[in-house]
């Protein structure tokens, strides 16, 4: 139960070099704030920074408004699943949850603890396990443990960092789902870290952005997906990510690789004749169009189609195309930063299942540029972005949490602490 | 290394069988002289005729008890002392060792292994006349001092490679718990670490009860000559009579705590205790 705000945030290691780079975030009370960004961009770091393994070089950590930056991580109250677990080996599974327990010596009876690791247990379905050692655990039953010590007592917020990196697609769907049950049933404050933009699209309420420990942008999801601030947020979030077509500015028209779309008014046509810019679409924003009509105002055009993959309620067909030289280095080195391996400039678009595209055909497509995204190549910035239509998803969202909360209060008998807090 | 053939399996027990057997032979040769009578002695047989229990009353009661038992006392005494300032030095140097970034680590380690390689002999005879000179010439600490130089090197390398294997990311998500860092060193670090301080315990008593060399130099009386040295000087019931008997019958009796401790401290010195600490 609390607000979370970080203030200028600044972490540089000792070598000087910034691992977090004055980050400002304010997260709710109940909220999910999921970090997300590649490997090496301070997620970590940041994570530790708030339950206080890692001291703050410069900025104010707040916890429900209170200063925290000089408390130990014992006072600061927080519950922390780690990257890797960090389960004690020569504990039983039962002793490792009741562990922050025993620590509150005498607070908590022994009745008291042997009913909250139950309940914990209950939760998580480890009954059967809690006198087995860690050791003879599997991946996802060590994950589960690792939560059960962190739910058991009634920290203020739970910090996760990349809990279900280590396990495989199936379990990381459901540990997935368990976790956002989990979180909106107990409603704490919360804040995981992930480099999955999976997790990190389906688990939030709003998902910060992080680039080489810069913060780049704190939206919901689908203003993250409908609206990002710039190239990189537009390419790490959705998967198979966006595609960036070299774009010249001719008259009122923008020359992609294969067709003119109109440039939208915004992006102030006249002043950049002959500019290179980049324009982003999502590869689910194409349509074949014997499958689909192509509707009034969308652009049709063919190409042709080098490799498909059909995975059964879908197609994927690659499209490769010739960029200008000055724009291929750009999105080069964007693609290695995102941990993409761009081996060549291709377009990439998502078909119904239906289609008959096959690898070789020439395909016919269409888009709506109404959807596409105009970035400045030089500074990344998304010129297309429509900040009412972004300040209208947040309110959205931010309503549907306040709702899924309400929901999850009446629906656990009004009891505010379900794990049972102050008896 | 996948799984073994029958044949490659029966191989491995045929090499293993071989091995024990060659180690442990000697050992029963012993036990088996030491329940010879002395007549019996250079019969020419593995098993004694007659077995008997005198060599034992000899050296615990009989002639060979004003010698035998001062120095059982004095290997003790001698080889506990080493063996706990040798841990409690190694433990702070391993610890450092294997946590703090500091100049010098690495010489700290190198010089170890040198020490250790050193050969024990070149030390004798200046420790000799140095222990003469300041009065430690038979004396238990003429002795402690130069078994930690035996011991200290080999348990700050073993200690400091066990350190470094310890999850010390425990110790954080001790604290995040609610772990003062006292009570995070002792609720987790220490139960984590014991059996690699077990284990060095044991080797570091092990090199200092078989040390003969130093024994033998630095001490010449009951006052602090340890058991090897002593059996040395056993003499038999007669001038013309080897002791062999009584030297088979202490041989056996100061393998008896060797054997105890490896026994006893088995399953702590097992490796692989923090094992599923971390997922992997
Ligand atoms: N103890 C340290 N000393 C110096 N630099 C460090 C230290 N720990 C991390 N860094 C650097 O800080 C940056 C951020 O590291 P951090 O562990 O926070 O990344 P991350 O986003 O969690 O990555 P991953 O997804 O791989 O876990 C990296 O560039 C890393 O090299
Ligand atoms: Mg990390």
């Amino acid at each position: 139960m609390a607000r979370i705000e970080l203030k200028n945030i600044v972490k540089k290691y000792g070598d000087g070099f910034p691992a977090v780079n004055d980050v400002s975030i304010d997260i709710a009370d109940g909220e999910l704030l999921i970090l997300v960004g590649p490997s090496g961009c301070g997620k970590s770091t940041l994570l530790r920074m708030i339950v206080g393994l890692e001291d703050i070089t410069s900025g104010d950590l707040l916890i429900d408004g209170e200063r925290v930056n000089d408390l130990a991580p014992r006072e600061r109250d927080l519950a922390m699943v780690f990257q890797n677990y960090a389960l004690y080996p020569h504990l039983t599974v039962g002793e490792n949850i009741a562990f922050p327990l025993r620590l509150a010596h005498g607070k908590v009876s022994e009745e008291e603890v042997r009913s909250r690791v139950q309940r914990a247990a209950d939760m998580l379905e480890l009954n059967e396990h809690l006198d087995r050692k860690p050791a003879n655990l599997s991946g996802g039953q060590r994950q589960r443990v690792a939560m059960g010590r962190a739910i058991v007592r009634d920290a203020k917020a739970f910090l996760f960092d990349e809990p279900l990196s280590n396990l495989d697609a199936k379990l990381r769907g459901q540990m997935r789902t368990e976790i956002a049950r989990m979180q909106r049933s107990l409603a704490t404050t919360t804040v995981y870290v992930t480099h999955d933009q999976t997790e990190a699209m389906t688990l939030g309420d709003r998902v910060a952005v992080l680039r080489k420990g810069v913060l780049q942008q704190v939206a919901s999801p689908r203003e993250l997906y409908e609206q990002p601030v710039n190239l990189f947020v537009a390419g790490f979030i959705g998967s198979p990510p966006m595609n960036f077509l070299p774009a010249r500015v001719a008259g009122d028209r923008l020359q992609l690789p294969f067709c003119e779309v109109p440039a939208p008014a915004v992006i102030g046509a006249e002043r950049r004749q002959g500019e290179l810019l980049v324009v982003g679409v999502r590869p689910e924003h194409f349509d074949d169009v014997e499958v689909t009509e192509a509707p009034a105002g969308a652009v049709t055009f063919s190409a042709p189609v080098d490799v498909t993959e059909w995975l059964g309620n879908e197609l994927y067909a690659y499209i490769p195309f010739e960029a200008a030289a000055e724009t291929k280095e750009q999105l080069a080195e964007l693609d290695r930063e995102l941990d993409g391996e761009s081996m060549r400039s291709q377009l990439v678009v998502t078909l119904d299942a239906m289609t008959s595209v096959r690898d070789g055909d020439t395909a016919q497509l269409w888009f709506d540029p109404d959807r596409m995204h105009v970035f400045d190549p030089s500074t990344g910035e998304n010129l297309t972005r429509d900040e009412e239509r972004a300040v209208a998803i947040g309110e959205l969202s931010e309503k549907l949490r306040l709702r899924s909360l309400e929901r999850a209060a009446r629906s656990s008998g009004g009891r505010k602490e379900p794990m049972g807090a102050r008896t | 290394m996948g799984a073994m053939s029958r044949k490659e399996k029966g191989l491995w027990y045929l090499g293993a069988l071989f091995i024990v057997l060659y180690a442990l032979l000697p050992v029963a040769w012993i036990v088996s002289l030491s329940f010879k009578a002395e007549s019996d002695l250079a019969n020419r047989s593995f098993l004694p005729t007659n077995a008997t229990g005198e060599n034992y009353s000899g050296i615990f009661s009989g002639d060979g008890a004003e010698l035998f038992l001062p120095a059982l006392r004095n290997s003790v005494i001698v080889c506990l002392v080493a063996t706990v300032i040798a841990v409690v030095l190694a433990m702070f140097a391993a610890y450092a060792i294997a946590r703090l970034d500091f100049p010098g680590k690495r010489l700290v380690l190198t010089s170890a292994l040198a020490v250790a390689v050193f050969p024990v002999i070149t030390m004798v005879t200046p420790l000799f006349n140095l222990w003469r000179q300041i009065g430690l010439y038979d004396t238990i600490p003429g002795l402690v001092i130069p078994y930690l130089a035996l011991t200290l090197p080999i348990s700050i390398w073993t200690m400091s490679a066990f350190f470094r294997g310890i999850p010390w990311d425990m110790e954080q998500a001790a604290q995040v718990d609610g772990a003062t860092s006292w009570q995070a060193f002792r609720k987790v670090i220490v139960p984590l670490a014991a059996p690699g301080v077990f284990t060095t315990a044991i080797i570091a008593f092990f090199i200092a009860w078989n040390d003969f060399v130093f024994g033998i130099s630095l001490t010449s009386t009951s006052r602090a000559q340890p058991v090897p040295a002593a059996l040395s000087s056993f003499t038999g019931s007669s001038y013309f009579v080897q002791p062999t008997g009584a030297i088979s019958a202490a041989a056996v009796i100061v393998t008896i705590p060797v054997v105890l401790l490896a026994l006893v401290f088995q399953r702590r010195i097992v490796a692989g205790l923090t094992n599923g600490a971390v997922k992997g």
